[in-house]
């Protein structure tokens, strides 16, 4: 069938096409609705922030692990139990000081290191960000709630390739002598974003 | 391909709509579609590069006007439609209505006959590569100088492993451009890093 051919009617709702797609998996036996299961409870159950958040908090205490996570973090990610998919082969963790602010995007699609940072947020996927954000990174960053110092660098890095980024947020000052696990409870999704400062 | 889709740098937009309790999925539709793809992509049937690829083949103005998630929607349903898992006439009957998809693919294309391994502190600029297929690369790099900071294993080439064509893993270089290059006068100052694969790239110096 043609497309000149086809009988021009409404296009069905989105929740009706999922539903056709799903049924049509299922109906030849692909277990869509099996997957949606399993792939639906990791996707809001287990690849969350919380994932990077104690990778960070980690790399907070211990020096050493700092360093094997700056030189490799796919196998610093495993050490500490966080897989990643097979696709993401390569993990580089920028380290955030006083004077540099990195931030990640995904200009040409959304694609993040989400079984440690999580899928991502909508704002992430939004036309907004993705056009203006390495081309205007301190305005939107503002925009968004961070204002940099004029002589804070600013770091853009854009996820065009299968290289994933995450971003190691500055111990705050007030921190001192706190456990890994609190401080672990304090670094949000958009700190490892770069969007956010703690 | 030159799509709707390579939006680093376009002007127009607006502000972002930035919330501090964001949340990836609006409504269980989205969450099931990010299951079926990923479910899909796990069983061979396409890969990911097909997938970016049948995303940036949807008409312009449906991929403007789609969520995230109706866009990814819209690129299972295309790449199971023309590996002949599923007929159109199918997905639309069971729908009840009409099923937008991705307009047809064009050809891809194998690596570059000329690749060099870079080392970090190179300086190197992209090829002005124009293709009508897939290609990872932003195109507000393309001609531009800048410094290789790092190399990442090897991964399939996307020009090619989005259009079935057989080619060689290449590793993709972390290329650091200052904005102040790619947008004259007319940018933030800041310092924007590109992973940019072996293929589109070239020794400057």
């Amino acid at each position: 069938m043609n497309d000149k051919d086809r009988v021009v009617f409404r296009t069905a709702t989105v929740e009706d096409r999922v539903d056709a797609i799903q049924a049509a998996l299922d109906a030849r036996g692909l277990k869509a609705s099996e997957a949606i299961e399993e792939l639906g409870h990791k996707a809001q159950e287990e690849w969350l922030p919380r994932n990077g958040a104690k990778i960070v908090a980690r790399a907070w205490v211990d020096p050493d692990f700092r360093k094997r996570l700056l030189a490799n973090g796919r196998e610093a990610a495993i050490e500490m139990g966080f897989a990643m998919p097979k696709h993401h082969r390569h993990l580089v963790v920028l380290e955030n000081t006083s004077k540099v602010q990195n931030v990640i995007c995904c200009t040409l699609c959304s694609c993040t290191a989400f079984t440690l940072i999580g899928l991502p947020p909508d704002w992430y996927k939004d036309l907004q960000y993705r056009s203006r954000v390495v081309r205007e990174s301190r305005t939107v960053l503002k925009e968004m709630g961070l204002e940099l110092a004029s002589d804070v660098e600013v770091r853009v890095w854009d996820t065009t390739a299968d290289t994933r980024y995450m971003v190691l947020p500055e111990r705050p000052a007030r921190t001192q002598g706190w456990t890994e696990e609190q401080l672990a409870g304090i670094v949000t999704r958009d700190s490892l974003i770069g969007v956010a400062r703690l | 391909m030159d799509g709707i889709h390579d939006l680093g740098g376009k002007q127009g937009y607006g502000p972002v709509r930035y919330t501090l309790d964001a949340t990836a999925f609006h409504s269980p539709w989205e969450v099931r579609v990010n299951a079926m793809y990923a479910h899909v992509v796990r069983s061979g049937i396409f890969n990911m590069d097909e997938y970016r690829h049948a995303i940036e083949r949807m008409d312009p103005r449906h991929y403007l006007t789609a969520s995230y998630y109706e866009r990814s929607l819209t690129s299972l349903a295309t790449l199971l439609v023309e590996k002949g898992v599923i007929q159109r006439e199918e997905l639309e009957r069971r729908a009840n209505g009409a099923f937008p998809l991705s307009s047809a693919s064009a050809p891809g294309r194998g690596n570059s006959l000329h690749r060099e391994r870079f080392q970090p502190g190179d300086r190197v600029r992209v090829k002005l590569d124009f293709v009508p297929g897939h290609i990872r690369l932003p195109g507000y790099v393309r001609g531009k100088i800048g410094t290789v900071v790092g190399e990442s294993p090897a991964y399939p080439f996307p020009d090619a492993h989005a259009h079935g064509v057989p080619a060689e893993d290449e590793p993709t270089y972390d290329v650091r451009f200052h904005a102040e290059d790619l947008w004259p006068n007319g940018c933030d100052p800041a310092l924007v890093h590109v992973g940019v694969f072996q293929s589109y790239l070239e020794r400057a110096d």
